[in-house]
């Protein structure tokens, strides 16, 4: 499947270091992804000079170069702002282009790589929530799944300042609103908060990610942990360094949560080490939402060639 | 009356809240909103203690909404402004529209001291809403003189309407306060407040020297409820600031019947300055994480005082307080190895 890349900032030229790899998102098989181009703005900027280093187009004509060339391109991933993807998501889709949006627009139906991958492979757009929606709403839903109800869910997740640029700090509160929606609406939890810290110490610290789960009278403990261990590994199928850093713990309450008072609550803490493809290590929040992307453009496109194998 | 020298914030109803993990009722609402506004308060801040939209499992969750609260603020209060806080990240713009609603005429966007441009969204918010906007650098021992000033200077361009250093971990001595107000108050344009915690016993003293190089704006809470070994009291800014002959237009004994019985009678330990406290000032540590490194500290067996200091290793700024669960249990599994290797 032919693909462009749009947005030539950290975000676009990391997936593009990965889908140049030519492995898949779990780095065992070939990449159905063949990457025509990373299209940017900026002719001088960094990540069009390197990818026209890695022998790669690299244009600066915008989203109008990828509509000129829409009979080449099949999938196009949005690496811009909400702004730029809100005000042309409709034109890719009116050219037959399949978009993978990793702004906050939220255009089409939002997906997690590990928990509702195959939902949505029909759809012409599909949004990869947030960095920290994509570390955190995985576990949410592995405690879900292993209990009866799951009042009230929450995630803190902390970033490394140099790691956080324009876009999230200008727009602070997509982040956290788009992040507690996923919680609910794909995590299972009934009510649900997101909270992100941004951290300048030197060295940058790992992204941090810790989310605390409601347990009701009479839930499982076991089953939630073994739960969770089991997602753990689920993830690191596309994410190496996503890990546990420190085993799960259950805490005794009560605790007074919006969702009603409950007599125990889950706290998992998370790593997420960045494979360091273009930003250092430190930047695991970009590391998982550029392997996240991967992942579902990887499903999509095996999905259309089955579908056309099946015509 | 006579116009005062500076402008005084009590922030009992909000900073206080650490103190007593969030279980504020309306009732301790309006005795302390009376109490403040009839001692000649002019701004009475209240939130939950990490501000609007606080009530969490990482920061400890409201017994009685906040917003309820703060409409019972809004109701009792004759003269004294209500003011709320708001920390982007935590809160949101949402947060601001509703409490203005409710009368909230000043709204206080914190961050951390390096962290400034986080605050642009929700100051132009509260602009907007024709609220005052101030901005608010936390643990502001975390940056120098300079670099404060590069900070507030994009507050100031973001419309704030005064610039707030908060001393978040009680650690400055009084030199390091002066050279920040002073840095901040000769390249601003608007007005510096100064926020200062008691950790280290200067609270009072530090507040004093901020008037001192200019600043314009101090905060208290009654009988130094608050994060950490506490804030600066209210009533013993008031009393110290009379004896240097500095006008508050504030009633320093009707402060003190307030501390003394409104105040005191609801919390659950007086504002000493301990060991844990003491630390949290000498390595610089967040205040509001003391009563959650507490708990942790009982619930895995391990020491306050190790936890606290280790949060201080990592340079944990505050929100991160999941951090003081992560730092219990690496302990915890540390004492574990090292007694397995001893048997």
């Amino acid at each position: 499947m032919r693909c462009v890349i749009l947005g030539s900032g950290n975000i676009g030229t990391d997936l593009m270091i990965k889908l140049l790899k030519g492995t898949d998102a779990s780095g065992s098989g070939t990449t159905p992804l063949e990457l025509v181009a990373l299209v940017g703005i900026d002719p001088d900027s960094d990540g069009l000079a390197r990818a026209k280093s890695l022998g790669i187009d690299g244009p600066h004509e915008g989203p109008q170069w990828i509509l000129d060339n829409a009979d080449d391109i099949d999938m196009m991933f949005d690496a811009t702002s909400a702004y730029v993807h809100a005000r042309h998501y409709k034109e890719y889709e009116e050219a037959n282009i399949i978009a993978v949006d990793l702004t906050p627009a939220a255009r089409g139906p939002r997906v997690i790589a590990a928990v509702n991958l195959t939902e949505h492979l029909d759809a012409p757009n599909t949004n990869m929530v947030t960095c920290g929606g994509q570390a955190t709403t995985p576990m949410v839903y592995a405690v879900s799944r292993a209990i009866d109800r799951l009042p009230y869910a929450e995630m803190v997740s902390t970033v490394a300042s140099k790691s956080a640029g324009p876009g999230t700090r200008q727009n602070i509160d997509e982040f956290t609103k788009t992040t507690s929606m996923a919680l609910r609406e794909i995590g299972g939890a009934e009510t649900s908060k997101a909270i992100i810290i941004l951290n300048p110490a030197e060295p940058p610290i790992m992204m941090r990610n810790t989310v605390f789960a409601a347990l009701p009278e009479g839930s499982d403990h076991d089953a939630v942990l073994e739960s969770i261990f089991a997602m753990e590994k689920d993830v690191q199928k596309y994410v190496p360094g996503y890990r546990l850093k420190n085993p799960p713990v259950i805490e005794e309450g009560p605790f007074n949560t919006p969702g009603g008072v409950v007599p125990h609550r889950a706290v998992v803490l998370l790593e997420v080490k960045g494979a360091g493809d273009y930003l250092p290590p430190y930047a695991g929040n970009l590391d998982i939402m550029t392997a996240a992307a991967q992942r579902v453009g990887e499903a999509i496109a095996y999905h259309r060639a089955d579908q056309k194998a099946g015509a | 009356m006579t116009t005062p020298d500076y402008r005084l914030i009590d922030s009992t109803l909000r900073d206080g809240s650490h103190a007593i993990s969030h279980q504020y009722y309306a009732e301790d609402v309006v005795r302390i909103v009376q109490g403040l506004d009839a001692a000649g308060v002019q701004v009475i801040e209240i939130a939950h203690g990490d501000g609007l939209g606080g009530s969490s499992f990482n920061y400890g969750f409201s017994a009685v909404p906040e917003k309820e609260l703060i409409a019972r603020a809004c109701e009792v209060t004759t003269n004294a402004k209500i003011a709320c806080l708001l920390l982007p990240g935590i809160g949101l713009a949402d947060d601001l529209r509703e409490v203005n609603e409710l009368g909230v005429s000043v709204a206080r966007i914190a961050v951390h001291c390096t962290e400034a441009d986080v605050t642009e969204q929700h100051i132009k918010v509260a602009k907007s809403l024709g609220m005052e906007a101030i901005g608010f650098l936390m643990m502001a021992h975390m940056n120098s003189p300079e670099g404060l000033v590069e900070q507030a200077l994009l507050m100031q361009s973001y419309g704030a309407d005064t610039i707030y250093i908060a001393d978040s971990a009680g650690a400055m001595i009084t030199e390091e306060v002066r050279r920040r107000v002073n840095a901040l108050v000769e390249a601003l344009e608007v007005p510096v407040g100064v926020h200062a915690h008691n950790n280290l016993a200067m609270a009072v003293s530090n507040s004093i020297a901020a008037y001192q190089e200019g600043a314009r704006n101090l905060d208290g809470t009654s009988a130094g409820l608050g994060a950490g070994a506490g804030n600066c009291p209210t009533e013993i800014l008031a009393a110290v600031s009379s004896k240097y002959g500095i006008e508050t237009g504030v009633d320093p004994l009707a402060l003190m019947d307030l501390a003394e019985e409104v105040v005191r009678p609801l919390m659950p330990r007086q504002q000493v300055i301990d060991r844990a406290g003491l630390i949290l000032g000498y390595a610089g540590v967040y205040g509001s994480f003391l009563l959650h490194a507490e708990r942790a500290a009982e619930r895995y067996n391990v020491s306050q005082a190790e936890i606290l200091l280790e949060l201080g290793r990592r340079q944990v700024v505050g929100g991160q307080e999941d951090m003081i669960i992560d730092v219990a249990l690496e302990l915890a599994r540390k004492h574990a190895e090292a007694e397995g290797t001893q048997a």
